[in-house]
């Protein structure tokens, strides 16, 4: 038997070429790239750990940008509870820093502790409150 | 050390599977209440994190003192809570979802691949998420003789947490608890006791404070202990990273006593864990001189700067709870060999939760905090079996070869589904509950799998070698 070779790696890049910090978490979008997509399907949702991200929605012509979600936050969390698809587009606002939560997990977490789904209500209703707004300034 | 119990009488041993044992029901934490935590590692700073944010919501004034008489600030045995120090893949996303986001400077490196050592070769398996999401780090403030210090203790961190959450941190030892009209006293070496209506132990398996309250009337039990061995070797940071690259590496390896290995890299510490039966240095120079060490990581090349032989607790107490009275995290139930800082985080929450909203009476504690415990140790029950059978696979050189095989045919295909390889990551890294391993381990297409590759090795063991 061959004993394997001595493996040698190589310094840790993302998927587009930056390098990211030892300690980073996660995984590093540039600017204007895109995490994820209206109208495809989910199971996860994600957290930003470093920069900011804007969320848009409409179609190639109108594009409207909805939020702007800076470090702390989470966004996809509709695909944590409903099977449907991207009901917008993320993508990264300057170079940011972004952690996928596995749907099982979490699910699995807040059957354990239904408190933990209070984090993701606040959000959701602070963000309905907004669209509320949003709406009354439009009419 | 002193611990009294005059006003309580000792009662039989009940596990705390059974039923609550019935007591004072109508204990609740009042505005104003003093709260204890001994202890300031994760589990103790996690329950006043969650103790006070929880109070807020439902505008409860509450005043929480930490007795840690340690500074995680502090390089070496002095500032450090003994520990390989790994953040699981499961936790990170939690903590993230909590709102905790672990900064860069806490993390020494983020893992996004394990590879598994073995005589037939080595396979590399990659994070299913394809990132960093597990998180190499120092509980402290790093190995002895660290020297300046680039990076912040994990501990320090959360403690800093619970302190901008309205803690206050005690730096003094605590010697004892004293039992006055029902209501606890913690004793400081100079003889002062301070009063609290709840006291919350965190104090691990590593300080005798948890052997206090054994066999003082709590009925508590103590929980059973393994000791471990943890090594921190220096090297230059290129040379970390040109050997282990951002991989965890652990072995299976038919050696003796030894029931699992691992080797973290960490910015310019590589931290090695044993985890066995009677972990000595005739197993460590075995595991250290073993071929597969010495293809990974030359150990020759680098000096051991540090080593420590800490307890971690595989088996809880019968009742980690009484009136007035929680333990949480390595004091109370934890999970088997993995994933200790998730389970601290799981057990404290549910511990401040019940204090909040149900009291800290034992019967609040057995009604509201036991069922987390009990579904712990449960899976613990399996997980026990889990690694009984990978001490068999470990064993017989074509159940390693199919093993090495099987892995290595996942990872080269990226259509297929790894089921070997989920079933490794979530073994070695604690990311999922050990029920849900061996569920995913009876699934007819593993089964099919693992017996078409345990056949191909015994017919044909010396088929070429794979790396990793």
């Amino acid at each position: 038997m061959e004993p394997s070779p001595q493996r040698s790696f190589a310094a840790p890049r993302d998927k587009v070429g930056m390098t990211m910090a030892k300690g980073a978490l996660g995984a590093l979008y540039k600017d204007k790239e895109v995490i994820v997509r209206q109208g495809e399907p989910g199971d996860c949702m994600y957290v930003v750990q470093a920069g900011q991200v804007e969320v848009l929605h409409g179609d190639s012509e109108n594009t409207q940008r909805l939020a702007v979600i800076s470090a702390g936050g989470f966004f996809g969390e509709m695909a944590i509870f409903e099977s449907e698809v991207r009901s917008a587009t993320v993508r990264a606002l300057g170079d940011s820093r972004v952690l996928k939560v596995d749907k099982k997990t979490l699910l699995r977490r807040i059957r354990e502790d239904p408190l933990l789904a209070l984090n993701l209500l606040r959000t959701l209703s602070a963000r309905l409150r907004d669209a509320a707004g949003d709406e009354d300034q439009t009419r | 050390m002193v611990l009294r119990n005059g006003s309580r009488s000792a009662s039989a041993t009940v596990d705390f599977l059974a039923s609550p044992e019935p007591g004072q029901t109508d204990l609740t934490l009042q505005d104003g209440a003093k709260v204890a935590v001994v202890g300031g590692g994760p589990a103790g700073s996690f329950f006043a994190h969650f103790l006070l944010t929880l109070a807020r919501e439902v505008e409860l004034e509450l005043s929480v003192d930490i007795w840690e008489p340690r500074s995680f600030a502090r390089c070496g045995p002095g500032g450090c809570n003994h520990c390989g120090g790994i953040v699981s893949e499961s936790l990170v996303q939690i903590l993230a979802t909590e709102g905790i986001t672990l900064p860069s400077d806490v993390v020494q490196r983020g893992i996004e691949s394990y590879v598994i050592h073995m005589d037939v070769g080595s396979v590399r398996i990659e994070c299913p998420a394809g990132e960093r999401r597990i998180a190499a780090l120092y509980r402290g403030n790093g190995p002895r003789t660290g020297g300046e210090s680039l990076w912040s203790s994990f501990d320090g961190f959360l403690q800093k947490m619970a302190v901008g959450d309205g803690a206050r941190v005690v730096r003094s030892l605590v010697t004892g608890i004293d039992w006055r009209d029902g209501i606890p006293h913690l004793l400081e070496a100079g003889g002062a006791a301070s009063a609290y209506e709840l006291v919350c132990v965190a104090a691990g398996v590593n300080s005798n404070f948890s052997n206090l309250l054994e066999g003082q009337g709590f009925s508590l039990g103590r929980p059973k202990t393994m000791r471990t061995y943890i090594c921190e070797f220096r090297s230059d940071p290129e040379t970390i990273q040109r050997l282990l690259g951002d991989s965890m590496h652990v072995f299976l390896l038919d050696i003796p006593r030894l029931e699992f290995a691992a080797l973290i890299p960490k910015g310019e510490f590589v931290t090695m864990c044993l985890l066995g039966e009677d972990v000595d240095q005739g197993l460590v120079n075995a595991f250290l001189t073993s071929s597969e060490v010495a293809r990974c990581f030359p150990v020759d090349s680098t000096s051991c700067v540090c080593t420590c032989s800490p307890l971690i607790n595989v088996r809880g107490p019968h009742r980690p709870y009484a009136d007035r009275l929680v333990l949480v995290g390595d004091s109370g139930v934890t999970r088997l060999y993995k994933d200790g800082i998730g389970a601290a985080l799981r057990t404290a929450k549910a511990a401040a939760e019940t204090a909040v909203f149900q009291g800290i009476s034992a019967e609040a504690f057995g009604r509201h905090y036991a069922p987390i415990c009990r579904q712990i140790a449960t899976d613990n029950l399996i997980g026990k079996f889990m690694f009984s059978v990978t001490r068999g696979f470990k064993h017989a050189r074509f159940s390693r070869k199919a093993i090495e095989r099987m892995s290595s045919l996942e990872q080269e295909r990226s259509d297929s589904r790894r089921r070997l390889s989920s079933v490794l990551w979530n073994m070695f890294t604690g990311s999922a509950p050990y029920g849900e391993i061996l569920n995913d381990t009876l699934h007819p297409a593993f089964l099919a799998g693992m017996t078409w590759n345990l056949a191909r090795s015994a017919v044909s063991p010396h088929r070429e070698t794979r790396s990793g």
